[in-house]
């Protein structure tokens, strides 16, 4: 019987020729990620081992972004930690301010995670690297302990969903749009202990930047991961980053999943997913009058330059409504770099938006933008539950890059053709 | 391990990892923190209300959202015994056996027990007995494997003993 590209890269890492959807395997990492949240705790867990070294300081990526730069003086402490253990075991993949960013923007634009790894993340958005034709997975802080210790990890073999693409999508429509409706059409946890892999037609029509936002936003149906087999598109992202010495995996034919969903990416609109969960989800036609106090356009679900990029062409020569906040956050330092070359940070900050270093910040609540009582934010983020982005009885609608920038111009949510 | 006894509390589907533990709280782990901290905005006061051993008793995808595993240490901080739920979140399902929070899963179980019911649990054998409602429920027994974590009392003190100690 043929297998499904994660079942073949599953399969893999335990030396097995095959596995089965239910099957516990203890399976080989490639890479072991945490965070300056995750990170501390799974330190303190790895040293109740009593061990000097972890296994493979190669395979160990800790990139502190969640309250970094530092928000006070617990964060402080916490990064402290994190970075104190990243120099003590010579962590190949430590990434300092000034070089940081938001993990997932990061890990795959500086090529440490690779096409047919298995890596695993102290991070729900860890899903977002199935993007590269790899497996990768959320776990938590004491999963990290023990990989970081003997470089493996208990994993049950997921069942795979089978999301068909095709169509050419309608202007506006990105990865953002796609992976909402899915998880609007599902449930959030309509794809639960499973794997979305996504194939079709349709996905010519996505880049790149795209599909790593539809497989980070896997997790919000659920998911234990999101994947997408390599094509040309993929190939060319690579050469782009230097990324080398990668294996290829693909699903056989006769190949079995548990379900399969298509979408035709031209009878689609751009989505909004509304308080307080990303499944409540809307075409941007149908949603209401809904004044916002904030707009952010940043995180690991769409802080990459595609993401700048249609926010800038947005606000180019207009103004941001005088209610409104506009936080930009690009996702890297190199992202960064090159939208204060391609003129997209002038067209933020002309149109009086600011633009803040790469961080998580706000999105999880953390700082840079924190939501007081009732008010509501308009995001590019990923979660919308009570409480997220801060005052328990503030709000969070979800939407792409373009309806965010059109919206912060406008001053309530609207599809950018109202204001271009 | 041990027969599980307490008194039940309720709460709804979805609860995500922000309401079990909002990120505004984590940049302090000190399981004091944590539990202090703990489901506040689902139940005013929660850490104060839980007597140690109390039992959480959830709807559908409990722990949906981020792999902090902060929830899971922060719920059993409180002095919850174990949390039943009509299903769990994978992360957050993973996060609890890891770290020793036992956890089962019933739809039955979690839709029937009343908040305020005495209720025993046998997590090896797969048992749930409800005193208040003189109900009992066989659920699905965890795998082999997934019990000898439990049964070490948490994946840190499994992998010392169990793969290290071969090395």
């Amino acid at each position: 019987m043929g297998m499904t590209i994660t079942e073949k890269i599953l399969a893999a890492h335990c030396n097995k020729d095959e596995v089965k959807p239910g099957e516990l395997i203890m399976a080989k990492t490639d890479i072991v990620l945490s965070n300056d949240i995750t990170g501390p705790v799974a330190i303190r867990e790895f040293q109740k081992f009593g061990i000097d070294k972890v296994f493979d300081p190669a395979q160990v990526a800790m990139v502190p972004d969640h309250f970094s730069p530092a928000k006070d003086i617990k964060s402080a402490e916490l990064a402290k930690e994190m970075r104190t253990f990243a120099r003590e075991q010579e962590i190949h993949h430590y990434f300092e301010m000034g070089k940081m960013g938001i993990e997932h923007c990061l890990l795959p634009e500086q090529a440490v995670v690779k096409p047919g790894q298995l890596i695993i993340g102290a991070d729900s958005h860890t899903v977002t690297y199935g993007a590269m034709g790899a497996f990768s997975s959320g776990v938590g802080s004491t999963d990290i302990a023990v990989a970081m210790a003997t470089g493996e990890v208990w994993l049950r073999v997921p069942e795979s969903i089978k999301v068909v693409l095709t169509g050419q999508p309608k202007k506006y429509v990105v990865g953002k749009d796609v992976i909402l409706y899915l998880i609007g059409k599902i449930g959030v946890d309509g794809a639960r202990y499973k794997t979305l892999e996504f194939v079709g037609e349709g996905l010519k029509q996505l880049s790149m930047d795209s599909r790593f936002t539809m497989c980070n936003m896997a997790i919000e149906a659920g998911g234990k991961s999101g994947i997408i087999g390599i094509d040309e598109k993929t190939i060319a992202y690579l050469e782009e980053t230097n990324n080398r010495d990668y294996l290829i995996y693909a699903s056989d034919e006769d190949a079995v999943y548990s379900q399969v969903i298509e979408i035709d990416l031209s009878q689609i609109s751009p989505q909004v997913a509304k308080p307080h969960l990303p499944s409540n989800t809307v075409a941007i036609e149908e949603i209401e009058e809904t004044f916002i106090d904030q707009v952010v356009i940043g995180s690991c679900t769409n802080g990459r330059m595609e993401d700048m990029i249609a926010a800038a062409e947005i606000l180019k020569g207009k103004s941001v409504h005088g209610d409104i906040r506009l936080i930009v956050i690009p996702g890297t330092q190199q992202i960064y770099k090159e939208c204060m070359g391609n003129g997209v940070f002038d067209a933020i900050i002309d149109a009086g938006g600011l633009v803040s270093t790469p961080t998580c910040g706000p999105c999880l609540g953390g700082h840079m933008g924190i939501l007081a009582k009732g008010e509501r934010a308009l995001s590019t983020t990923n979660r919308n539950f009570v409480g997220r982005m801060g005052h328990p009885e503030s709000e969070v609608y979800l939407c792409n890059p373009a309806i965010a920038a059109a919206s912060a111009i406008s001053g309530k949510i609207v599809s950018p053709e109202e204001v271009m | 391990m041990e027969i599980i006894k307490g008194f039940v509390h309720k709460v709804g589907h979805d609860i995500d990892t922000d309401l079990i533990i909002p990120a505004r709280f984590l940049n302090d782990i000190s399981v004091d923190s944590l539990a202090a901290n703990c489901m506040n905005d689902v139940i005013d006061n929660f850490n104060q209300i839980i007597q140690t051993g109390d039992v959480l008793v959830a709807g559908k995808n409990f722990g949906c959202g981020s792999s902090r595993e902060h929830a899971p240490v922060a719920i059993k901080a409180t002095g919850v015994s174990c949390v039943i739920a009509e299903s769990f979140a994978r992360i957050f399902y993973r996060n609890a056996i890891n770290i020793g929070l036992p956890i089962i899963v019933s739809e039955d179980a979690a839709k029937e027990i009343l908040a305020g019911d005495e209720i025993e649990i046998d997590v090896r054998e797969g048992r749930i007995v409800n005193h208040t409602q003189d109900r009992c429920y066989e659920v699905e027994k965890f795998p082999p494997f997934l019990l000898e974590i439990m049964e070490a009392g948490d994946l840190i003190t499994y992998t010392r003993k169990r793969v290290m100690a071969n090395v």
